[in-house]
């Protein structure tokens, strides 16, 4: 594995808490309101911002909202390339997605292979009715057709950096940066 | 349910076959574990489907007879979108005469990537595995060696009920000389830190079976005593004629397990059975059928689990 060099911080914990709640505030925009969504976290970092967004929203408008998470490493396409297999994490949504407005809600945008995935998976629970994408980073680079609806931050980023989106509940605080991949 | 810890630490997964279970950790068997976790999780969706394995071919190769087993092993692959061929002794190849060398090589031609093997013979898959080079092997039972995959769902099902296993107390009785099971659910129980006691008729239990760590009582009531799950295996009724036990009541009036037997084990106790039963042989109905058996919850496990191996041995770049 590659070592990474920090570059420089693009988010402390108070700017990434702004964006979570401008997040928050255009999800319920979006949807005319609180009816009839799900908010779903994508593994692993998308999972506990999709429940702070949750938190907020609630807090904000008085009402529950339903939040689930998604793993999507069964769907991924690069499976045959990689040599070690990667951690399945759970995949639980709080009721049947049929005919709901879906959130998802990852913490980098990129290649955009990872939102096809967790659509393929999304689709096999049910049939949604409308789903939306938030990201907190989106960094360019896309691979296919597939766009952020709610966006944090746009980040133009080169291939040999990686950005990222720390959490306090996995990574101890909050904060966005940007790496750079060593040379091996 | 609320006994299953929340985190299991990840890790690479080193095993390229599923032999036996000797040669894993604990920190392995808890990690498959977790992973067939998220794969029970599949079995419950209204598409029962993932494309994990899509485009991977699996010959499920069985030299002995074992519904249950390929089924379960077949259900697994099916669920993880793999193409899925039986290929089953009678009639085959074997039988006019080829070796097992050739059936590895004609697998490998056909572009078999996994395969699942069950054979009477000790070491039949270790051999097939041997002569692979690419396809992998998984061990559904040889000859009296080792069910890993059995001993796997065991330990899964145990796992969800009691939580962490150290510690636990594991009484299995029955007729443990010709039995995998025991083999593989002693090894998989012993790494996860249980006190193993074994229990059955003396002319049933190997030699020099403390070599393995566990301790024998003639008697189950006392190899029963505290237990937190009871284990019965299945007996074979044409032991009976090889002059192992008297006869089949006989039999059950000492080691089948009744409401009586039970009482001496922790309130509560998981009874488990590997099936198929033998209703008032090893096992009475009442026990079969009683609150505290989770056997049919076993065969559940067993898709599970068996889903967790092909995807952590079978699902990567080979």
């Amino acid at each position: 594995m590659a070592q990474l060099t920090e570059k420089a911080r693009l988010m402390d914990s108070q700017d990434l808490n702004r964006v979570i709640r401008r997040i928050a505030s255009e999800i319920v925009e979006h949807n005319k309101g609180t009816d009839n969504m799900i908010l779903v976290g994508i593994h692993r970092r998308g999972v506990y911002l999709a429940r702070r967004i949750q938190k907020m929203i609630e807090d904000d408008e008085h009402v529950k909202v339903p939040c689930g998470e998604l793993d999507i490493t069964l769907y991924r396409d690069d499976l045959t390339t990689l040599f070690e297999q990667p951690m399945v994490h759970s995949t639980r949504m709080p009721e049947d997605i049929s005919g709901k407005a879906i959130f998802l809600v990852d913490d980098v945008i990129y290649t955009g292979r990872t939102v096809r995935a967790a659509l393929e998976a999304l689709v096999d629970l049910g049939r949604p009715s409308i789903v939306q994408l938030a990201v907190i980073i989106d960094r360019g680079h896309r691979e296919l057709p597939i766009h952020a609806d709610i966006c944090g931050k746009n980040v133009p980023t080169k291939k040999s950096e990686v950005i990222e989106v720390r959490v306090e509940e996995l990574d101890g605080k909050d904060e966005v940066v940007i790496c750079e991949r060593d040379a091996e | 349910m609320s006994a299953m810890p929340n985190e299991v630490a990840q890790l690479t997964w080193k095993h390229r076959n599923v032999i036996d279970l000797d040669n894993w950790t604990r920190e392995e068997l808890y990690f498959c574990l977790d992973q067939a976790r998220h794969m029970e999780n599949v079995m419950d969706r209204p598409i029962k489907k993932v494309p994990v394995l899509r485009g991977k071919m699996c010959v499920n190769l069985f030299f002995e007879n074992s519904t249950r087993t390929r089924v379960s092993f077949e259900l697994a692959e099916k669920m993880l979108s793999a193409d899925v061929v039986n290929w089953s002794v009678s009639g085959s190849s074997t039988a006019k005469g080829e070796t097992m060398r050739d059936t590895a090589w004609t697998l490998e031609a056909m572009g078999a990537d996994i395969v699942v093997m069950r054979h009477g013979a000790v070491g039949a898959p270790q051999y097939l595995a041997s002569k692979l080079k690419h396809g992998i092997v998984l061990n559904a039972g040889d000859g009296t060696h080792a069910h890993p995959t059995q001993a796997l769902l065991d330990l899964y099902t145990a796992w969800k009920h009691l939580g962490t296993l150290e510690g636990k107390k594991i009484a299995i009785v029955g007729d443990v000389l010709h039995s995998r099971v025991a083999r593989s659910d002693v090894l998989g129980f012993g790494t996860m830190g249980c006190d193993v006691v074994l229990s059955g008729p003396p002319t049933m239990m190997p030699r020099e079976i403390e070599a393995l760590g566990v301790r024998y009582e003639k008697d189950p009531k006392i190899a029963v005593k505290d237990a937190d799950m009871v284990y019965l295996l299945r007996i074979q009724r044409e032991r009976q004629q090889d002059g192992l036990f008297p006869s089949v009541d006989e039999y059950h009036r000492w080691w089948g397990a009744d409401s009586e037997l039970l009482t001496y084990a922790k309130p509560g106790a998981l009874v488990m059975h590997p099936g198929p039963i033998n209703r008032g042989v090893e096992i009475a109905s009442e026990i079969a059928d009683g609150h505290q058996s989770v056997i049919l919850e076993q065969v559940r496990s067993g898709v599970a689990i068996r889903m967790a191996l092909l995807y952590l041995c079978g699902g990567g770049a080979r």
